[in-house]
C-alpha cells in the first residue's frame, strides 16, 4: 500500500496517514468473519435489486468528502459575519445548507464558546456526531471511556486532551442522539483581526467543534 | 431481588472509566462499505437508525469489548435485513462459505 505522506502540517508525522493516524493493513490480512459477511449483505443486496454498486460507490465518495474542513468553513463565516453566526445559532443545519453543505435530515445544533462558557459533545448512548458536516467521529469519541466519564468529569477529560479550563469558565456537556446532534462554535482566538475568512477557517480544528479542544493560534 | 440498577450495559453516561484512549485508525474499505450500506438501506426504507441501535444493543456488552465498531455494525445491519425478510438465514450462511472459498483475503474474496 503506498503511503502518502504530506508534511505541510505539524500534525502529521513520518508513519502516520494524512489525518494523523497509524497505517494499518486491514486489507492485507486474512478475510474476517465480518469482512465475509459485509460482502455477503452486499452482494444479496443488489442481487435483489435494492442496491446497485455504484451507489454503494458514491455513498462512500461522499462520506469520505465531508471533513471537519466543512465545519471550519462555517465557523470561520460565523467569525466574520455576525448576521451568518445568529442564523448558525438559531438553526445550524439550515445556516451550514446555506454554505451548500448537504447535511441531511440532521437536526444540527451549534453551541457557542465564550469568555465564560465551554462547550463539549458526546453521545452517551452510542455514537451520534455531526457526520453529515464533519465526516466521521475520532474513535475515541466512540469508546467507553468519553462516553462515560464525558458528563461526568468533564473537566478531567478536557486536561487527559491537553485542555485545562480555569474553574471560572462554565463547562456545558451536551449529549447528542440520533435525531439531535451538536457542533461547538469555538471562540475566535486573539490576535486574528486582519484574517480572511479562509485563514480563519485554517485555525479551527476537529477538536474544537467537539469541544475537546481549541483553535489553532495564528 | 436484583442488583439491575435499571440501566441497560449501552447506557454509560457517568459511568467510572480509565483514561480516554487516543489512538484512531483511519477507516478500511470494508469498514466504509458498511456505513455506506446502513445509509442507503436507511434511504431505502429498508429499517431505520433506531432499528441499528436496537440489534447493537441486544448484542450485549460482551459483543462492545469483542468487536469492532463495525463489526457490530454489520451484524445490525444484517439482523434488520433477515428481519425485514430481504433475504432468508438460508442465503447468508450459504453465501458467507461461497465467499470463504474465493480466497483467503478481502481483495480476492470479492465477486469476481
Amino acid at each position: 500500500m503506498p503511503h502518502d505522506h504530506h508534511d505541510h502540517d505539524d500534525y502529521h508525522h513520518e508513519g502516520m496517514s494524512s489525518s494523523g493516524h497509524p497505517y494499518r493493513a486491514d486489507n492485507d490480512g486474512p478475510l474476517t468473519y465480518w469482512q465475509r459477511m459485509e460482502i455477503a449483505v452486499r452482494e444479496l443486496l443488489v442481487e435483489k435489486s435494492h442496491l446497485i454498486p455504484a451507489q454503494i460507490a458514491t455513498q462512500i465518495e461522499v462520506m469520505d468528502a465531508r471533513s471537519p474542513a466543512n465545519g471550519a468553513a462555517v465557523v470561520a463565516r460565523a467569525w466574520i459575519d455576525p448576521d451568518f453566526k445568529a442564523r448558525l445559532l438559531a438553526d445550524a443545519s439550515a445556516a451550514s445548507r446555506e454554505m451548500g453543505f448537504d447535511i441531511g435530515p440532521l437536526n444540527l445544533i451549534a453551541v457557542e464558546n465564550t469568555a465564560d462558557a465551554h462547550n463539549l459533545i458526546v453521545c452517551t448512548l452510542c455514537s451520534c456526531y455531526p457526520r453529515n458536516l464533519l465526516g466521521l467521529p475520532p474513535d475515541w469519541y466512540k469508546t467507553r471511556e468519553y462516553r462515560s466519564r464525558a458528563v461526568r468529569e468533564p473537566r478531567a477529560v478536557l486536561r487527559e486532551f491537553g485542555l485545562d479550563l480555569a474553574e471560572s469558565v462554565a463547562v456545558r456537556v451536551h449529549d447528542s442522539t440520533a435525531d439531535m446532534r451538536y457542533m461547538v462554535l469555538p471562540a475566535r482566538p486573539e490576535g486574528t483581526e486582519g484574517l480572511s475568512q479562509e485563514q480563519l477557517a485554517s485555525l479551527v480544528t476537529r477538536d474544537s467543534m467537539i469541544g475537546t479542544g481549541l483553535p489553532r493560534q495564528p | 431481588m436484583s442488583d439491575w440498577d435499571g440501566r441497560r450495559w449501552h447506557d454509560m453516561g457517568g459511568q467510572a472509566a480509565g483514561p480516554v484512549p487516543m489512538e484512531g485508525h483511519d477507516f478500511a474499505l470494508w469498514e466504509k462499505r458498511i456505513d455506506a450500506l446502513m445509509v442507503l438501506c436507511g434511504q431505502k426504507g429498508l429499517f431505520t437508525v433506531d432499528g441499528l441501535r436496537r440489534a447493537i444493543e441486544d448484542m450485549g456488552e460482551d459483543a462492545f469489548e469483542k468487536y469492532s465498531y463495525y463489526e457490530r455494525w454489520i451484524a445490525a445491519v444484517n439482523q434488520n435485513l433477515l428481519e425485514a425478510g430481504i433475504y432468508s438465514l438460508e442465503e447468508l450462511a450459504t453465501r458467507m462459505d461461497e465467499i470463504a472459498a474465493r480466497g483467503p483475503t478481502y481483495a480476492e474474496a470479492q465477486h469476481g
